[in-house]
């Protein structure tokens, strides 16, 4: 069977991807030069740009486009009914909302890139000397020279990774560690691993089978190890990386096993197809095969209202738990949730800022579209466990978030609690329920992603980056501090964050219409938990330094990153303003 | 007139982006003319208002907002907001011309002007505010700069009561945002006007007392009713006198105007069965607020509890679901805001003065030592006790007499018993405020506060000791802040140092006598040009005006007396004189030496008495409070129409 492809509609990754080789072959034959590195850095940014032209141009014309098609098939002696025509990559409003916040949070990473990779050659040629044992690179231990190599991370085993004393601990945003002096962070490497995990993302609302979601997600996945690994001989970015590959590699075993599951029981891969097996009418399920009659799957049918399917409800109960599972490591749920501080806090700022929101985003992309498409009918079996889980993520991590004093470890816990609220949304199990939870996830983009680019603008290279370091950022640096308060107060969802407040209230009139009363109250209770330490930091913005701070770092090397906060800043105020637009482009 | 509607919140929120756009400190008066021009024009709608039709929404603007969430931006005035338009106006206008001489600590004036022009704003949409969700969004706006004046002007244990406010306060909102959202989800509409206008048909009676409940516990946090009032004391001790008084006068009225717009008459048959619930935990309050007063040492603090109490009625007249009641909740409530919203002002002064406002350390014979000042507690502590002829009496009155004859839903007795508790809590009220005046205004006028040295550390109470009395040279005291423009590297507040002495000046007696201007000198510091005096602006400003000259001169023969240490005796008028000096000095230093001198009315024998900025502030208090008390028709003849229009009762 000869494909035929529609190259129309695979143009944002295809551009991705090809820009992801440009970088790469840039990098390779570009002289050694200063310039350089920004020279990727824009080759990059004009990439994005372009995939973005492309989803806004898509947008426009308004058409549905589909491809990798497999043509309808009549039923025979193998198939009990006939199979409709299925695609595998279709461009529709759902997707293009997602590759459109995903690439218009990528042009922000990218902007924090450029800075990340400005910033890393910083002096540190001294600290080497001191102590030569940190030149041997199996020394992971090296942490910064003033603490010393740091006993617990010499073997980064998930069990022994715990976090490192904050007193002790190096910096990572900075250049604590010594050999980043002497070896950068390379920035091909960065930049095509960027493209790459992009092009996964911008897939991944596109696929419509589970072997497409599956690959697409993993391209997202693990482009990001290495880029959080990229800090070379730093302690905490290994440990980073290391976590987080472990944690993916294991969340996505447990997928693909419940991805062939559910393949099993259908005998297909496409979304449509599963749905349309899943859903159909008790007679074909005779001719399907045996089915296990006994007492308990019995139970189990009546009990979950699962509509009378073709296939054992336990074996479907256990893949879908399994499929949840796996896709809420990706967007750290609670229980799968431990990774993400240590993760973000090991990684360089647009990474950690990239797994919040765009890895998050495809995650949500592909849970949305697995239940909302191949498991509409089974609404019964999974939105209890969507809703469980989301109380648990938002209370655990707004619990957490509270105990934190470092920035980025409280970006991530409060980045956990907000997958909460978009889970909780999710729980309702509509088609106004995805909407609300494609709402939120959007504003949140926005408001999350600002909030990343302040930490970096403003989190000099060098500084420990904790929250006592932002005491009084108001009068050293207006603009970042302003608009911090006003992405905190955002995610916090107070006016005159606007745009949180109705993202928060979408949600809310989703679960209140869903009926689900003690859901909504939990959501009420930890809005105010969550307030608390968005407002302690907006706080301490306002707080006199006890001691008058470091002068910025210079301007040059800066820039790019205030740029990134006057991007974040104009979209949240935008959708402060008129949240119509999230509302009626997810609705 | 709807273009003026929309001017009562663009014109504070223009002045406020104003600010956010230019790095340079505003003219001191810039918060009282933007405040002022919203006061116009709240003025000039009630002018236009037309009192026949009292009982619908007038001016209205309705444009559609968010349709994805069915939110209008559906703005009017009738009855109800009318009156509470016009006190926020009002207030908050007092609160900017108070603001322009009596600068709280903490300095970052610019930063104080910005927010409360944006709780002003918040303040007033919530009284406009004619869709629920709006409604919501204005009730959540002031949150956040409140928590900032709390949390930055504070006094000494500021942080954890601006958090104890925020927390509270937004746990109630966010109830109450799912009770506006059950209601919706009935309704299928967010409009007040229609969603009153149907008294409750479409929701089933489930629904009804569930999202009472909801609406009614967010609306209660705010109130505040018993015992969700913990944050209330907390609040009101730390805030700055500008805070107490928007707090007190203003916020605490977002709910309980709440319930006489949204929830009573949205969902009437949830307000009947947890009415009964409602009169009790009312009178629970009336009685727990007195005898918490009662046991309080702190003026501040008595004040806040007051208020417990005086929301108690408000309250009370509510859960009676009659005309009467909400009619005196009505009444109540505009009552409150300018008696309390007095007595905040007041306290405020004295703790400028002796920095503290303990009861103990202040001694009694205020009205020998302030006389003016002392009269205007006793004014408004007579007043907020409910004396008849003043307005804090019709809205107790009308409250009890409401409870005397309840909703016919209602259990009688129960609402009796509930009159009577609320009669002995009129006796409590009256109890306290007498013996707050028999303790403070009363008796020897002793001055345990006064002394040239600092005093040594206070006792264990925390709040009360964070401004030091002014010791004579180099005191401390509130005065400019330290910091005067946010363009300066860091904000810490002035430190007292002997440089602060750098400006002298004659004593006020010179002035008061004679009339000549003060002659001032500045003796520069060093490295930066000596700088003379502004006699004119010391002509038009410092020196009182013929109305308050009077209660100058004695202190000026006292300080006379005194002898040498007077050089600090006409701190206002030197504070006035100078302030453009120091100012221009003070950006010249770049505005982080703590050089700037302070301008308390505190001279080193005796305070000053009142000052042109608080006579102006308060005198629109005391007359409204006088014209209210005789004339309650003023008011009631507003909201009757729309009370009737709300139960339905037409």
């Amino acid at each position: 069977m000869i494909q035929s492809i529609d190259y129309a509609a695979i143009a944002s990754p295809l551009i991705l991807a090809l820009v992801a080789g440009l970088v790469l072959l840039l990098d390779v034959f570009l002289p050694r030069r200063p310039g350089t590195r920004a020279v990727l850095g824009y080759v990059t940014l004009a990439g994005v740009l372009a995939a973005l032209a492309v989803v806004a141009a898509q947008a426009v014309q308004g058409a549905r486009l589909a491809t990798f098609c497999v043509p309808a098939r009549p039923a025979g002696p193998l198939r009990p009914r006939e199979e409709p025509a299925a695609c595998s990559f279709i461009v529709d409003d759902l997707t293009l909302i997602f590759a459109g916040v995903i690439l218009a949070t990528a042009v922000v990473i990218v902007l924090l890139s450029m800075t990340q990779l400005a910033r890393t050659p910083a002096p540190a040629a001294v600290r080497t000397s001191l102590d030569p044992s940190l030149s041997t690179p199996a020394n992971t231990g090296s942490t910064s020279a003033s603490s010393g190599p740091t006993p617990t991370s010499t073997g980064p085993t998930p069990a022994s990774a715990r976090p490192i004393p904050a007193s002790a601990g190096p910096t990572p945003a900075g250049t604590g560690p010594v050999h980043a002096a002497t070896r950068p962070i390379p920035a091909g490497e960065w930049y095509f691993l960027l493209l790459c995990a992009l092009t996964g993302a911008v897939t991944l609302p596109a696929s419509r089978d589970l072997i497409m979601l599956v690959v697409a997600l993993e391209l997202v996945s693990l482009p990001v190890f290495a880029l959080t690994a990229l800090k070379r001989y730093d302690a905490r970015a290994s440990e980073a990386a290391l976590k987080l590959f472990l944690v993916s590699v294991v969340s996505t075993a447990i997928m693909l096993f419940g991805v062939s599951l559910l393949y099993g029981l259908t005998g297909s891969v496409h979304l449509e197809r599963i749905a349309a097996s899943l859903n159909a009418p008790l007679s074909a399920m005779t001719a399907a095969g045996p089915v296990t009659t006994d007492a308990t799957s019995a139970a189990a049918l009546s009990a979950t209202a699962v509509p009378a399917t073709a296939v054992p409800a336990v074996v479907l109960t256990v893949a879908v738990v399994l499929v949840l599972a796996g896709f809420a490591f990706k967007v750290a749920a609670v229980p799968f949730h431990f990774w993400a501080a240590d993760v973000y806090q090991g990684a360089p700022v647009p990474v950690a800022a990239l797994l919040s929101v765009i890895s998050k985003a495809a995650g949500f992309a592909g849970l949305i579209l697995v239940l909302t498409i191949a498991l509409a009918g089974q609404s019964g079996l999974w939105a209890p466990i969507v809703a469980v889980l989301a109380a648990l993520t938002m209370t655990v991590g707004n619990l957490l978030a509270l105990r934190q004093r470092h920035a980025v470890r409280l970006l991530a816990w409060s980045s956990v609690a907000q997958s909460g609220y978009i889970l909780a949304a999710l729980s309702v199990a509509g088609k106004t329920a995805a909407a609300a939870s494609i709402a939120y996830l959007v504003i949140y983009a926005a408001m999350n992603v600002g909030a990343f680019a302040v930490v970096m603008a403003a989190g000099r290279a060098g500084e420990r980056n904790e929250l006592e370091d932002y005491r009084g950022l108001a009068f050293r640096e207006p603009f970042s501090a302003l608009a911090l308060a006003f992405f905190l107060i955002c995610l916090a969802g107070l006016p005159p964050g606007l745009a949180g407040l109705f993202a928060k209230v979408v949600v809310f009139r989703e679960i209140v219409q869903g009926g689900d009363g003690l859901l909504a109250v939990v959501m009420a209770v930890n809005t105010v938990i969550g307030l608390y330490y968005y407002i302690a930091w907006t706080a301490r913005l306002f707080t006199p330094a006890v001691a008058p701070g470091a002068k910025p770092a210079g301007r040059g090397a800066i820039r790019p990153a205030v740029i990134a906060v006057a991007v974040a800043l104009v979209v949240s105020l935008a959708f402060s303003v008129a949240p119509q637009i999230v509302l009626s482009a997810a609705g | 007139m709807s273009v003026v509607l929309i001017a009562l919140l663009a014109v504070p929120l223009a002045g406020a982006v104003l600010l956010l756009l230019t790095r340079a400190e505003p003219p001191r008066w810039y918060g009282a003319a933007v405040s002022g021009l919203t006061l116009a024009a709240a003025v000039a709608l009630a002018v236009a208002f037309d009192p026949g039709r009292a009982g619908r929404a007038q001016f209205q603007v309705d444009r559609p907002w968010i349709p994805g969430l069915a939110l209008r931006f559906h703005l009017g005035l009738d009855g109800i907001s009318l009156p509470l338009v016009l006190l926020t106006a009002l207030l908050t206008f007092l609160c900017f011309v108070y603001l322009t001489r009596h600068r709280p600590e903490g300095g970052r004036f610019r930063a104080l002007v910005f927010t409360l022009l944006i709780l002003e704003v918040g303040m007033i949409g919530t009284f406009l505010a004619l869709d629920l969700l709006l409604f919501f969004v204005f009730f959540e706006i002031v949150l956040v700069p409140m928590y900032f004046v709390i949390a930055v002007w504070g006094g000494a244990g500021r942080g954890p009561a601006a958090v104890k406010f925020i927390l509270y306060t937004l746990l109630g909102s966010a109830v109450l945002l799912l009770g506006l959202l059950l209601i919706w989800v009935h309704t299928g509409t967010l409009d007040m006007v229609r969603l009153a206008e149907a008294h409750g048909s479409g929701i089933p009676r489930a629904a009804q007392v569930l999202a009472f409940l909801a609406v009614g516990l967010g609306l209660a946090v705010k109130a505040p009713m018993w015992p969700l009032h913990t944050w209330l004391p907390a609040a009101h001790t730390e805030a700055p006198t500008v805070g107490s008084v928007l707090l007190a006068a203003v916020l605490l009225k977002m709910g309980t105007y709440g319930f006489a717009r949204v929830a009573i008459p949205v969902l009437p048959e949830g307000a009947a069965v947890v009415a009964p619930w409602l009169g009790a935990f009312a009178v629970a309050g009336i009685v727990y607020g007195s005898l918490a007063c009662l046991a309080q040492r702190d003026l501040k603090r008595m004040i806040a509890y007051s208020s417990v109490g005086h929301m108690g009625f408000v309250l009370l007249g509510l859960a009676t679901l009659t005309p009467v009641g909400i009619n005196a909740a009505l009444f109540g409530n505009i009552a409150h805001g300018l008696i309390t919203g007095l007595l905040f002002f007041v306290v405020g002064a004295i703790k400028e003065r002796y920095g503290t406002s303990e009861m103990s350390r202040l001694g009694g014979g205020l009205l020998t030592r302030l006389p003016y000042i002392g009269s205007l507690l006793t004014f408004a502590a007579v007043a907020s006790l409910g004396v008849p002829g003043l307005a804090g009496f019709w809205g107790e009155m009308l409250a009890l007499l409401g409870a005397f004859h309840p909703a016919p839903t209602q259990p009688r007795p129960l609402f009796l018993t509930f009159m009577a508790i609320g009669g002995l809590g009129t006796v409590l009220t009256a109890a306290y405020f007498l013996l707050m005046l028999s303790r403070v205004t009363h008796g020897h006028p002793t001055e345990p506060v006064r002394s040239p040295e600092p005093l040594p550390p206070p006792d264990p109470a925390p709040s009360s000791e964070r401004t030091l009395p002014a010791e004579p040279g180099s005191s401390s005291g509130y005065g400019l802040p330290s910091e005067l423009g946010s363009s300066g590297p860091h904000g810490l507040p002035a430190e007292p140092g002997p440089e602060r002495s750098g400006v002298e000046q004659e004593p006020l007696v010179a002035l008061a006598e004679t009339g000549t201007e003060p002659r001032v000198r500045v003796s520069a510091r060093p490295g930066e040009p000596a700088a003379t005096g502004v006699p004119s602006e010391s002509a038009a400003s410092g020196v009182p005006s013929e109305p308050s000259k009077a209660p100058v001169e004695p202190a000026a023969e006292e300080t006379a007396a005194a002898g040498g240490e007077d050089s600090w005796s006409a701190a206002p008028e030197r504070d006035a004189a100078t302030r453009e000096t120091v100012e221009r000095e003070v950006s010249l230093a770049g505005a982080g030496k703590g050089t700037v001198p302070p301008g308390p009315p505190v001279v080193s024998g005796r305070p000053r008495d009142l000052t042109p900025y608080e006579l102006a502030a308060w005198t629109p208090l005391v007359a409204l409070t006088l014209a209210l008390g005789l004339w309650p028709k003023l008011l009631l003849s507003l909201t009757d129409p729309a009370v009737q229009a709300f139960l339905g009762v037409r």
